[in-house]
């Protein structure tokens, strides 16, 4: 195992704050108000930023929006590469997803393979009028035609480095950093 | 046959009460002088540096399966088998097919061992026709054709009628007849010892009682009838008991144990391992310990193999489509050091009276005994040979072992049958 | 007496890296939990108007069914279809020994056709334990003899956390034929594992010797109650498991009558009255209405035989997720 070390900060608790109410706004603006609007999280730090996303829109419209969780791992392209098979947690969204406009949350956009998954998860639960991307920090390296629509902070990275974020509610911080491996990092 | 001198070898030959260093002189196939150093005069000097030097063993309940079944087993490879494991005559069991319960069925596996020419084959053969437990044989020619013994060994004689006729014609010959006491009704479907390890492992269980209801019925008909009944094979601390009671009364039983019985529980069949299947099947440490104890002060006379080899395949069924049976002859002598030496339980010249003179004097046979006029029936063993049970070198055919991969002590290093070394084994 | 404990009931679970489920009896507590856990998470999939997720995409699973079973080989399918698996149902009932092939050959000529899971179910003990011990594919026991059958015991605990919550404390009996039973071998596994209590009970004579020192030590000592008493059974249960009682046990002599065990151990209403409210009536089916169980309570407000059926599939995914995911013979383990 590579050890990884702190590299730069690229967000405080503030910014991140100031970040979820922006893409708030921008989601309803594009929506044009939270009619037929559903956010669904991917788990698990994706499911807690749908859930700030969504306390910060009825902050500003007045009105609360459905938020699901989905469990992706049923759908991942590489689990005949990992063994054992990662643990299995449950898809919970609460309503039926036909004919919403869905907004997909998660926290880093990276090579676009979970995305993929989600895409696919969301259609065996039904057929949404439309589906929109919205992540904390997009840091290049698609490997998939995939774009995200609401973008906190794009963060152009080494493939070698990390992003890191971190929640209160998981990893009592309230941050986003950039790792680089210890051992070539230092070198110079 | 050249004159053979063993030199240098500690002898320990229980019946002439020898336990220590001496010369064994033979000559002609027979044991020509024993004494504490004897001169070379002329004949091949086998030097046995420094290792016992005792008669041959004798195994009264050896299964060679042929005729019938040559694919488990032949005369040839049984015999092989045997010399390996230090044994230099083995009483075959009858239940070949056809059956040895006929005077030409008898002279056939004379015949073929003779041709062998390894260990002495002397047959057992049937109590009843087929081994059927209906008829008696013709038990009078089948002691003329050579038998030693009878038996329907495999099952029961399960009617106590007719074993009481057994019983009471076999008085005519003053041979014994071997029972493998075992109620069929009691035993029906069971594959181990029925008991806590069944209970886990879901399988049809064989109650101690199975056999000890056929031991305690056949001494009370032996009492009845004054006749010689040999109880094969015992697996429990019930049989052992009734049967020390039994001579306590003078009534004329002799009994056998196996290597396994002394050596392994019902602990052994583990996750279903088709190698711990024997009939009468591993029991529990306290029948273990009551078998050992019994061994030792003289209620069990001696120790015999029941070596029963299958094919591989059979034997790598599933537990209850398994055959029953361990191929025992070539462990026999390092199973029985780690049981009942290594603890101190048995001396040697204990375990060698067990395993030679007793089951000798049983089957009424010249052996046993380094007594000048004997056959010359020698083994040296290295009582000290470290080695792992490897079943796939076992010269029987029956490659299946409970004890394969255990490392023991104690091993056969030379075998002389009948005045011949044997080395091409 | 047990102190009243405040202890919270242990969730610890522990990663799955076993090539085959063949009992309980060798899992831990952990191991147990995952499953369970995982069971809960593939539970929603047969909620869905599309049940199926891609998950076992490209993988064989071979049901391979030396005994007849409708329900058990049926679970199987439905959740290797439901998890994108391809399946093959293989049922023969003669021995295949008869036929002078053995049953490693059938497995090896399987194994030649690259199948990824063999669920095996078979009237011989330790079946199951001979194939995984020479086969590189996963094996799942789905009964071997009286030995074990820890996916019915698995939907069994399932089952029971559902609609109790835990499963640590409560008293669960077994009444039956316990002495031919894989259910009640890999239900007291489960069971003591993972804290319940177990009382057995039937009549002696289908009581195996020692039955009580099988199963965990618990909090309630090692192993299972026994009794010989129905009444003192369904005391203080909780929950109350009945076994199938075979007809041919009948011809063995282990039952005098069916009309004779239906008087003295078959549950009916009148019997249920001094029962704990809330009890749940569970049976691993078929059952054989009016001996063992009266139709009323089979069919009444305790009863919870249909959530079993449910729950089954969802444990039965489950297990076929983790054990497809586990290390396979030599293969790299990176």
């Amino acid at each position: 195992m590579i050890a990884f070390r702190e590299k730069a900060k690229v967000m405080d608790a503030e910014a991140l704050r100031r970040t979820v109410v922006r893409i708030a706004h921008e989601i309803l603006e594009h929506r044009k108000g939270t009619g037929q609007l559903a956010l669904v999280g991917i788990r698990t730090r994706g499911a807690i930023l749908a859930q700030r996303l969504a306390k910060a829109i009825e902050t500003i419209d007045g009105r609360a929006v459905p938020v699901g969780i989905l469990d992706i791992t049923l759908y991942r392209d590489d689990l005949s590469r990992v063994a054992p098979n990662p643990v299995v947690h449950a898809t919970e969204i609460p309503f039926d997803v036909d004919d919403l406009h869905l907004v997909l949350v998660d926290d880093v956009l990276f090579t676009g393979r979970t995305i993929r998954a989600a895409l696919n998860a969301l259609s065996d639960l039904g057929r949404p009028k439309t589906i929109q991307l919205a992540v904390l920090v997009d840091r290049g390296h698609r490997e998939l035609p995939i774009r995200a629509d609401y973008v906190g902070k794009n963060i152009p990275t080494h493939l070698r480095e990390h992003i890191e974020v971190r929640f209160n509610e998981l990893d009592e911080a309230e941050e986003v950093v950039i790792e680089e491996p210890a051992a070539n990092g230092g070198a110079a | 046959m050249a004159t053979l001198l063993i030199t240098g070898g500690h002898v320990i030959d229980p019946v002439n009460k020898r336990d220590g260093r001496y010369d064994i002189l033979i000559d002609r196939g027979v044991i020509a002088d024993v004494q504490p150093s004897i001169p070379l005069n002329g004949a091949k000097a086998i030097d046995a540096g420094g290792r016992l030097v005792l008669p041959g063993f004798v195994d009264l309940h050896t299964h060679l399966r042929q005729p019938g079944h040559e694919d488990k087993e032949t005369i040839e490879t049984g015999a092989r088998a045997a010399i390996r494991g230090g044994f230099t005559a083995v009483c075959a069991m009858p239940n070949t097919t056809p059956a040895m319960d006929h005077r030409g069925v008898v002279d056939e596996v004379r015949q073929e061992a003779r041709r062998v020419g390894l260990a002495a084959v002397h047959p057992i053969g049937a109590i009843t026709r087929g081994r059927q437990g209906k008829e008696l044989t013709d038990f009078g020619e089948l002691f003329d054709a050579g038998c030693v013994a009878l038996s329907d060994d495999g099952s029961a004689v399960a009617d106590s009628f007719l074993m009481r006729r057994a019983l009471e014609y076999a008085k005519l010959f003053g041979r014994p007849l071997i029972q493998h006491a075992e109620d069929p009704a009691l035993s029906a479907g069971g594959v181990m010892h029925e008991g806590l390890v069944s209970t886990t492992l879901g399988l049809r269980g064989i109650p101690a009682e199975a056999e000890s209801v056929i031991v305690a019925r056949d001494l009370a008909l032996a009492e009845l009838t004054g006749s010689w009944i040999h109880l094969a094979h015992l697996s429990s601390a019930k049989s052992v008991d009734l049967i020390r009671q039994a001579k306590r009364r003078g009534i004329r039983v002799t009994c056998e144990v196996t290597p396994h019985h002394l050596a392994l529980t019902h602990e052994a069949v583990g996750e279903f391992d088709a190698r711990a299947k024997v009939n009468p099947p591993l029991r529990t440490e306290e029948d273990r310990q009551a078998l050992i104890e019994a061994l030792a002060d003289g209620t069990i006379d001696c120790i015999a193999t029941d070596h029963a080899p299958h094919t591989d395949w059979e034997k790598e069924a599933d537990f209850d489509s398994a055959p029953f049976g361990i191929s025992g002859l070539e462990t026999a002598l390092a199973v029985c050091v780690a049981a009942l030496i290594a603890p101190k339980r048995l001396t040697w010249s204990q375990l060698v009276e067990r395993l030679s003179a007793a089951p000798a004097k049983i089957a009424g046979i010249d052996g046993g005994s380094l007594n000048p006029g004997a056959p010359a029936d020698v083994v040296l063993v290295d009582p000290a040979a470290a080695w792992t049970v490897d079943p796939k070198q076992f010269l029987s055919k029956g490659h299946h072992s409970p004890f394969a991969g255990r490392p023991l002590t104690g091993r056969v290093a030379r075998v002389i049958a009948r005045g011949r070394e044997i080395d091409d084994v | 007496m047990m102190p009243t404990a405040t202890a919270k009931p242990s969730t610890q679970t522990a990663p799955w890296t076993k090539k085959d489920l063949l009992g309980l009896r060798e899992l831990s507590a952990g191991e147990i939990r995952l499953l369970l856990q995982t069971a809960e998470s593939f539970r929603e999939i047969s909620l869905r108007p599309i049940k199926k997720v891609p998950t076992l995409r490209g993988k064989t699973v071979v049901n391979l069914f030396f005994e007849p079973s409708t329900r058990t080989r049926t679970s199987f399918e439905l959740a290797a279809k439901r998890l994108s698996a391809d399946i093959v149902n293989i049922a023969t009932q003669s021995s295949s020994l008869s036929k002078g092939e053995t049953i490693l050959d059938t497995v090896k000529n399987l194994e030649a056709l690259k199948v990824d899971v063999l669920v095996i179910r078979h009237a011989a003990a330790g079946v199951p334990h001979l194939i995984a011990r020479h086969a590189t594919s996963s094996v799942i026991n789905a009964g071997d003899g009286s030995h074990e059958h820890p996916t019915q015991a698995l939907l069994d605990l399932f089952t029971i956390q559902e609609r109790k919550g835990r499963l640590e404390g409560l008293n669960v009996s077994i009444i039956g034929d316990i002495a031919h039973s894989r259910v009640a071998r890999s239900d007291i596994w489960g069971l003591t594992k993972l804290g319940a209590r177990v009382t057995v009970c039937g009549p002696p004579t289908l009581m195996p010797p020692q039955i009580e020192q099988l199963g965990a030590p618990g909090a309630g000592g090692a192993g299972v109650r026994v009794t010989h008493n129905v009444d003192a059974a369904i005391r203080d249960a909780d929950v109350l498991m009945l076994l199938r009682i075979q007809h041919e046990r009948q011809e063995s002599m282990l039952v005098p009558s069916l009309r004779e065990y239906r008087l003295r151990y078959g549950i009916d209403r009148d019997r249920l009255k001094g029962a704990k409210p809330g009890l749940l009536i569970m049976h691993p089916g078929p059952v054989n209405r009016g001996v063992e169980l009266d139709s009323a309570v089979a069919d009444g407000p305790f009863s919870v035989i249909l959530d079993q059926v449910t729950n089954g599939l969802a444990v039965r995914m489950a297990v076929l997720y983790l054990v497809s995911g586990a290390p396979k013979g030599d293969e790299d383990e990176g």
